[in-house]
């Protein structure tokens, strides 16, 4: 045992990072147990896990947000101490995180040096920053203009910015934070030629995802860990996704949900021309026309930040419609014209909306609170002119236990349940209502695959059941496997409607990029 | 995942505000020390003038009700996201109210005017916190400021009617007539006088009942309500809260009158019970220390109740001190009242963050205890 750890120490190879019995509690939550890995220089590194498996803590440790509790980090094979991300940074370690941050009224370039200026007066600095760039950009080819403001970049060329800026601070590491959440796949595509290009060029790179196609498309070496602790390194190549999701989850998971076929059934959602303004007055939904029948799922796929949102809100009774119709059964419910997200409630309408925490729930309240929200005038819950809160509890626990959440606890605070958790809960109240209509927003962002199984199942069950169901993901998978009609959505625009069984993940993605639903289809062919 | 544990009640409601106020009185300490004076002395004639006689208690409790109806005001609109900084104007206004039931309507008998006089004083502070909470509503604008403004503009409205309006011909003093006898509310050593048991006379009356019956009722109204589940939906998350259904506008609107109609109950305990005729400020900066009984009280009833009761102390205790020892001046009790309502209300937070990090470690150690 001993032998073989000297060996590694003096082996030819220096691991680029070496982390040993990294160990990091907070209050209850043991969030890394022990952890050991390895990460060798000039290789692209995955690390998978669900939510809450303690990559995140991992990854901050490893750029000083946190002090591990226990456990050394070795760079290049010396011993580090790392207390905040200067530290990290003077190491040669670089993060682009999963939500960026970048000045969007700066230029690229102004991002680029923010806090590194050198000197009290911009011109020198900014000067030598400016031919540093350009040799960056010729080496690693990002293709990005310095003096492009960053808010008019797309999200793509404003990651790009985050490893530009990474880099500029001599980053020999690169530690990426789910990197691909908000790309269409050939965004993501082309993010893996940009860290191919990296390692060619001798950089580390370490990539964190949930996602099991990029680990085995972008990767030389993946990590799995599950529940805070490392539980297997493996070379790419020698694995596959089930072992990988095995290892996950810790059993066996069905990646394809199976479902019989739908029979769809008289139309009860129709949308006509719809077009939603947000409060700057810019138009995010642009004349959509489309409709839903009982006992079918309908998906809407698109890259975050195209329009479902807002379409979604507006069908919700929470935007208001600028022009065209919405019919509920044949009846008007046209947005902001006489019909609240109350009345859209007492029409059979259930809503469980993108944004768990932003609007979903109170996540202060306590469980049997979140629980009533927007039911709140049910006579069931009402005793003369105060609510019973007593039948409030029932419900919820009877909610909690048909919902399987975790604990079973209506008096708990909403806060301290799992993702997973929260969205069961939120999933019980809209659907034991049930509903005519389930408009459903991002069912399992944020939720373990686990409970994603039982979510997707209580959506299917809902569409056998004879219900409406809209869905809106921007993960592809979900919408694949659940959907029985894709409608695809760009700027705003439905510019195309792809029947499930003939949908695959290239021509989607055209079609989410903008291309024309034939080209997209045709282009499909030629390749 | 948090970094820490959460806190329980007991320390958040408990712990937290005794260490803020034994911090603010360790400072007073040491003015009055500054001063050349003992600090425990300081204390006893302190607690002595708020408690040490049965007239003593009748003043502070007399103090209290007005800290119950201001701290309650600015709890109802604190739990829908609102910073109520009018209660002063809407107190104002709603004596006014009052006032003019009183003097016109003295035709009416005593219960009938019990309800009168209390939906006089109700309508009118609503009716001035409604402007602010419509600018908020539904133009944006800050209600912070607003309702700052509309205390000036009620001081203003106030001395203008009184000067011009409401004074008695001959009279050269800026108040209103006096309102009659059997309309005014009974003192407590009155009532108890009626029941046989002598009490020391003091203007302690019948408003302080309605304060504890009106605190059990804002406490069901927040609690157990649809309209206080609406209301705290809004304060906590107004976009859940549009999803949910629940315009956030209407409920700003909602608790805002709410809480100009508690902060005009004030009016009820200094118009109707103890001056019997309206004063010009007689609402005495009991709005603005209402914020800080509110705070302090962690916007629930029952610490608003208690928080109330620290301040009348202070109030009553704080006038027998500077009775007692000259040097320490009516304004060093202002000092020391100022200190106090800074630690527990302005700095309410101070120890928040060391307290969960001993409490973090103590859990943990247990934890580990467990574990083992």
């Amino acid at each position: 045992m001993h032998q073989m750890h000297g060996a590694g120490e003096t082996g030819a190879v220096q691991p680029a990072i070496e982390l040993r019995g990294i160990d990091k509690r907070f209050g209850a939550v043991h969030a890394n147990k022990e952890i050991d890995l390895k990460v060798d220089k000039g290789t692209i590194h995955g690390i998978v896990g669900e939510n809450g498996a303690g990559k995140s803590t991992l990854m901050s440790i490893l750029y000083g947000f946190y002090q591990a509790d226990a456990g050394t980090i070795h760079v290049d094979g010396k011993l580090c101490e790392i207390n905040g991300s200067e530290d990290a940074i003077a190491v040669g370690i670089g993060m682009v995180h999963q939500h960026f941050m970048l000045v969007e009224t700066f230029s690229v370039l102004e991002n680029v040096i923010l806090g590194v200026e050198g000197g009290a007066v911009l011109r020198d600095g900014v000067e030598k920053a400016r031919e540093e760039l350009k040799r960056l950009e010729r080496e690693y080819s990002l293709n990005i203009d310095p003096d492009a403001k960053v808010g008019d970049l797309s999200v793509g060329l404003q990651q790009r910015v985050e490893i530009l800026k990474a880099l500029y601070r001599g980053a020999e590491i690169l530690i990426l934070d789910e990197p691909t959440g908000v790309l269409t796949p050939q965004e993501a595509d082309h993010l893996f030629r940009i860290l191919d290009t990296l390692k060619e060029q001798g950089k580390t790179v370490v990539l964190i995802t949930h996602k099991l196609r990029e680990i085995m498309a972008a990767t030389d070496n993946v990590s799995v860990m599950r529940q805070g602790e490392m539980v297997a390194h493996r070379k790419t190549a020698e694995t596959s996704p089930e072992e990988l999701s095995e290892l996950m989850v810790g059993r066996k998971v069905l990646l394809r949900l199976e479902k019989g076929e739908a029979n769809p059934a008289d139309t009860v959602l129709n949308v006509d021309n719809l077009c939603v303004d947000n409060a700057q007055g810019v138009r995010k939904v642009k004349n959509a026309t489309f409709n839903v029948r009982a006992g079918e799922i309908v998906g809407i796929a698109g890259v975050s930040g195209n329009g479902q949102s807002e379409l979604l809100e507006a069908l919700g009774g929470i935007r208001s419609a600028s022009e065209g119709m919405v019919e509920l059964n044949g009846q008007d419910i046209t947005p902001g014209k006489g019909v609240d997200a109350a009345e859209l409630r007492r029409r059979g309408v259930a809503h469980v909306p993108e944004d768990r925490h932003r609007m979903a729930m109170v996540t202060a309240f306590s469980a049997k609170e979140a629980a009533i929200l927007g039911y709140e005038d049910d006579p069931a819950y009402q005793k003369g002119v105060l609510l019973d809160w007593h039948a409030i509890s029932e419900a919820t626990a009877n909610m909690m236990s048909e919902f399987d959440v975790r604990p079973n606890n209506p008096d708990l605070k909403a806060a301290n349940f799992s993702g997973g958790n929260q969205q069961k809960l939120v999933l019980a109240r809209e659907i034991m209502r049930d509903p005519e209509l389930l408009l459903v927003g991002q069912p399992t962002r944020g939720v373990d695959i686990g409970a994603i199984e039982f979510i997707h199942k209580r959506i299917v069950a809902m569409r056998d059941a004879g219900k409406a169901v809209l869905l809106v993901s921007v993960e592809l998978d979900e919408i694949m496997s659940l959907a029985d009609r894709i409608l695809v959505m760009c700027d705003g625009a439905i510019i195309g409607e792809v029947a499930a069984s003939e949908a695959n993940e290239r021509v989607l993605g055209l079609m989410m990029a903008g291309v024309d639903p034939n080209e997209a289809k045709a282009a499909e062919g030629q390749a | 995942m948090s970094k820490t544990v959460e806190l329980p009640r007991w320390i958040d409601v408990g712990v937290l505000p005794f260490l803020n106020l034994l911090l603010a009185l360790i400072v007073s300490g040491l003015l009055v020390v500054a001063i050349g004076e003992n600090p425990v002395e300081v204390v006893e004639i302190l607690l002595y003038g708020a408690f040490g006689y049965e007239e003593a208690w009748g003043y502070t409790l007399y103090y209290t009700t007005n800290f119950i109806f201001t701290g309650l005001a600015f709890a109802v609109a604190f739990h829908c996201g609102l910073f109520n900084i009018g209660a002063e104007g809407q107190a104002y206004v709603g004596g006014l109210g009052v006032t003019l039931a009183a003097l016109y309507l003295d035709f009416l008998p005593f219960p009938i005017m019990l309800v009168v006089s209390m939906l006089a004083a109700m309508i009118f502070g609503a009716a001035w916190s409604y402007i602010p909470a419509y600018l908020q509503a539904r133009r944006g604008s800050h209600v912070v400021i607003t309702t700052i403004m509309f205390n000036f503009i009620a001081s203003s409205l106030m001395v203008y009617l009184l000067v011009n309006v409401l004074r008695p011909e001959g009279s050269m003093t800026p108040e209103s007539e006096q309102i009659a006898e059997h309309l005014r509310l009974p003192f407590i050593h009155d009532i108890a006088g009626a029941l046989g048991i002598e009490m020391a006379s003091s203007p302690l009356n019948l408003s302080f009942v309605y304060a504890i019956v009106i605190s059990v009722m804002v406490w069901l109204f927040i609690w157990h309500t649809r309209w206080g589940y609406a209301i705290r939906t809004v304060g906590a998350n107004a976009v859940a809260a549009t999803y949910a259904g629940l315009e956030p506008g209407r409920f700003i609107i909602i608790a805002m009158m709410i809480s100009g109609a508690l902060s005009s109950f004030m009016a009820l305990n200094e118009v109707m019970g103890v001056q019997h005729r309206l004063l010009i400020d007689f609402t005495a900066g009991y709005g603005f220390v209402g914020i800080a009984v509110a705070l302090m009280g962690r916007n629930h009833p029952f610490g608003i109740f208690l928080a109330a009761l620290l301040f009348g102390m202070l109030y009553q205790g704080g006038a027998e001190l500077s009775f007692e020892i000259p040097t320490i001046s009516n304004d060093m009790v202002v000092v020391i009242q100022g200190l106090v309502i800074l630690f527990t209300g302005a700095m309410e937070h101070m120890f928040r963050p060391r307290v969960t990090k001993i409490y973090t470690a103590w859990r943990l150690r247990q934890d580990a205890g467990e574990a083992a």
